[in-house]
């Protein structure tokens, strides 16, 4: 099935997710889709796929116009979506979720449902089970069962959300076999992925986005540089990198492990010196946030040791890390950093250390209103943080942090600051590991971000590590590369000083 | 600012009529006269001294009870369990001023300490609850629940078994105290001044611990995002159980009330239903303490008022009940409705 979009714009509050964009994929194609986090990949592919509506523009499927309202709408038009984490219902066997989206009666025809299961799997070289629960199975089973579902009820377009994540290689090997035989049988493929390996061996044509806008279309052969240039953009001068001091180990891993039902990250050692800053780079879900977690505490480690300023605290609790001079500031500010309904005040008094029973209110509003301004937050101390916006949400969450601390943990400090702000934010921090000797960990999807303010940079791919890497023996080219999972085999025992 | 809030006010009037109006409903329905109803419902609060005695005998235990659940509300908890936390509470009265009542110990001395066992019962249970909430994964709503039923059956299982009257066991209850062990009352009136007083006692400390305190900042925090209480520090499960404690402790206070101040022995339907009362006009005022007390007096007056009913327009008295869910169903709608259409986002 040919797929036109054209025109496509979204907007979600004053973020432009989608500008204008348009393509063109003739039917038996698979088409790849790269961009960074937030270029607007997502947003895309639940407008074809009728989980949200585009503000403008026009969706044609096979010279057909057509307005789809939601995803079933989707799937009556022949267009259908696997997401990264898959939507079926573990509880339930193979066979029922195979089932379930049908559009049968009160009593499905099972043995037909089943006859037909079968002989697509068949089809596909897949071996499920249909009477195996859903939650027995792995990820990689899990989308295997996605893909039969969809096809056998009329996908012919199929949008694939990072579908390599979390699946073994043998199971990449049957997934990639798989989409090249539903192309060959017409129906169309996009593939969304920020791995340039997967995107190079797969695609017939790759189209890059990035901030919104569709930034252009890359044939074969491929040139990873170029892709590369293309995702992240030219270069922004954040001004002359400040190389930190080094005190005392703030931090020590051994043999430190952590896991998810997605992947297990093993086998982390390093050392983080006092006023040191460490950039973490890798796409979202690469494992960096199970990381930083367990470094706080949040997440408990299944192997090795969590040494903070030479005390053991493997196993410990947030609060006994918090003790202990740690600090983790989360990307999701309202989910899991500040309380909706509650004050900057009320907020600035929880963070403090306690003070008695009762609440000193005018000390709490002082207390505020000199945080609001020592961090530029655009609000008073009445103000509830859910009233702020984004950037001043995450000015909040750092002006909420108790002082010295011994090491800093930060999920994408300045997402959705402008860069004044953003400068203005670090200059902050920065002020804070050479005053007090903090050691600062840092999750950025920004590579520029990373490389001006770090001293050393962790990589992380599909739950695997680099060992540090000096920052300043980096390129964004390089660390693009290693974003995507190219260049790894080349990397020695290092990023270390020749 | 202004203007927000003269159009909450207006849609909060618009839903007290709409109750009068749903329930006017019910009564023609049931072919009763619709007028003849209120007026004997507001007659049978306050046309004698002995009836506004009746009321506020019910005011104390209900504010105790709504002085509860603003706790557990405030720390995100629906604490469904108060009724079995009244009856505990009631329980472990009876059983000391059972045990003490023979003894030496001077009457007022005795009541204090039936007071403090019910206070102490009412937390034992509550804290069940919150063992089952933060321990066992049970959501309070199935284990408050349960608990419930499983009060009810102790009590039974006591007046029936244990604490049977002498003689013959009876439904109305165990042996009534001797009425040295009666909390003093008002003469004609008949209402406790000492139950009025730690009613409103009770509701003000509530009130200053969720407004002025560490703790209800804290308690707040955890009600409303866990994660990020949690985040910022605040210990989370510790301060749910203090929340199920506390509410569990006033609701056993309640119990006490009734079996002091009101029954004078332990009855089967000792609670009078002022747990679920309490959750009630908790939800009425929004959670805010500070309505707490007026709105519990027009809830219990409510409740007293219908008690004319079947004498009267041989109509069942449960009508004040039908009037007091539906008030509570009817504002809950209207603020729905009322931020659906005016807070659009």
């Amino acid at each position: 099935m040919r797929v036109e979009l054209k025109d496509i714009h979204k907007t979600f509050g004053s973020v432009h997710a989608n500008v204008g964009i348009s393509m063109d994929i003739p039917a038996g194609t698979i088409q790849g889709i790269l961009g960074e986090n937030g270029a607007g990949k997502s947003t895309l592919m639940k407008i074809l796929s009728g989980f949200i509506r585009a503000d403008q523009g026009e969706i044609v499927l096979d010279g057909q116009p057509v307005v789809i309202h939601s995803p079933a709408d989707a799937l009556r038009h022949g267009v259908g979506m696997l997401h990264q984490d898959p939507l079926d219902f573990p509880p339930m066997r193979v066979i029922d979720n195979f089932i379930l989206g049908s559009e049968g009666g009160l009593l499905p025809n099972t043995v037909e449902a089943l006859k037909d299961f079968n002989h697509l799997s068949e089809q596909f070289g897949f071996s499920l089970d249909p009477e195996e629960y859903v939650d027995a199975m792995t990820v990689g089973e899990r989308q295997q069962l996605e893909i039969l579902r969809l096809i056998w009820l009329g996908a012919r377009v199929l949008i694939f959300d990072e579908p390599t994540t979390g699946i073994s290689t043998t199971q990449k090997v049957n997934l990639f076999a798989a989409l090249r035989l539903m192309s060959k049988q017409g129906m169309t493929v996009l593939f969304v992925s920020h791995k340039l390996e997967d995107v190079e061996g797969l695609c017939d044509s790759v189209v890059v986005l990035a901030q919104g806008h569709l930034v252009g279309e890359v044939k074969p052969p491929y040139s990873t540089q170029k892709l590369v240039e293309m995702m992240f953009g030219k270069a922004i001068t954040l001004g002359e990198r400040m190389p930190g001091t080094c005190g005392d180990v703030a931090l020590s891993l051994r043999k430190m492990a952590v896991e998810d039902y997605r992947m297990h990250i093993g086998d982390i050692d390093l050392d983080v010196c006092g006023g040191e800053v460490i950039g973490v780079a890798g796409m979202e879900g690469s494992g960096q946030g199970l990381f930083l977690r367990a470094l706080a505490g949040i997440v408990r480690t299944v192997a090795g040791q969590v040494i903070v300023g030479g005390q053991d605290l493997t196993g410990c609790d947030y609060h006994v890390f918090k003790r202990h001079g740690v600090a983790f500031l989360p990307a999701s500010r309202l989910e899991e950093g500040l309380v909706s309904g509650l004050n900057l005040t009320e907020h600035v008094i929880l963070a403090q250390e306690a003070e008695g029973f009762f609440i000193n209110w005018e000390k709490g509003r002082e207390l505020a209103q000199q945080r609001i301004i020592e961090f530029n937050i655009r609000g008073t101390p009445s103000n509830t943080v859910e009233s702020l916006s984004g950037g001043n949400q995450q000015r909040a969450l750092l002006a909420l942090m108790r002082v010295p601390l011994n090491l800093l943990l930060l999920e994408h400090p300045t997402r959705g600051l402008d860069i004044e702000s953003t400068i203005y934010i670090w200059g902050k921090l920065k002020e804070r590991c050479r005053s007090d000797g903090t050691a600062i960990l840092f999750v950025s999807s920004d590579l520029e971000e990373i490389l001006q303010y770090s001293d050393r940079v962790l990589v992380f791919f599909s739950g695997k590590v680099t060992p540090p890497l000096y920052a300043d023996l980096l390129t964004t080219e390089k660390l693009g590369e290693l974003i995507g999972g190219i260049g790894w085999s080349e990397l020695t025992k290092t990023g270390e000083r020749p | 600012m202004k203007k927000n809030f003269w159009l909450t006010i207006g849609f909060q009037i618009a839903a007290v009529i709409l109750a009068l109006l749903f329930t006017t409903l019910v009564l023609l329905m049931a072919g009763a006269p619709p007028i003849q109803a209120y007026v004997s419902i507001i007659k049978g609060t306050f046309s004698s001294l002995e009836d506004i005695g009746n009321v506020l005998s019910a005011w104390a235990p209900l504010l105790l009870t709504t002085a509860g659940v603003l706790i557990t509300f405030a720390a995100g908890l629906w604490n469904i369990g108060i009724e079995g936390q009244v009856v505990i509470g009631a329980i472990f009265t009876t059983g000391a001023l059972r045990l003490l009542q023979d003894s030496s110990m001077p009457p007022g001395m005795i009541l204090v300490l039936g007071f403090l066992a019910g206070m102490l019962g009412g937390a034992l249970w509550g804290s069940l609850a919150g063992v089952l909430k933060t321990f066992g994964g049970v959501n309070e709503i199935f284990g408050g629940l349960g608990l419930n039923f499983v009060a009810t059956a102790i009590t039974i299982y006591l007046i029936f078994g244990p604490w049977k009257r002498p003689g013959i066991a009876s439904l109305s209850g165990t042996l009534v105290f001797p009425n040295q062990l009666w909390l003093p009352t008002v003469p004609v009136a008949g209402f406790s001044p000492w139950a009025l007083g730690l009613g409103l006692l009770v509701i003000l400390i509530v009130y200053l611990l969720l407004r002025g305190t560490l703790f209800g900042l804290r308690l707040k925090a955890v009600g409303k995002n866990i994660r990020a209480a949690y985040s910022l520090g605040v210990p989370t499960w510790q301060y749910m159980m203090f929340a199920f404690l506390l509410c569990g402790a006033f609701a056993g206070l309640a119990g006490a009330v009734q079996v002091t101040g009101v029954y004078h022995r332990l009855t089967p339907g000792i609670s009078s239903g002022y747990g679920f009362l309490g959750l009630l006009v908790a939800m009425l005022i929004n959670y805010q303490a500070i309505w707490a007390a007026p709105i519990a007096l027009f809830y219990a007056a409510l409740n007293i008022g219908g008690i004319q009913l079947p004498i009267l327009l041989k109509l069942d008295s449960s009508l004040s009940g039908v009037l007091q869910g539906v008030l509570v169903l009817f504002v809950l709608l209207v603020e729905g409705a009322r931020q659906r259409l005016f807070e659009k986002r």
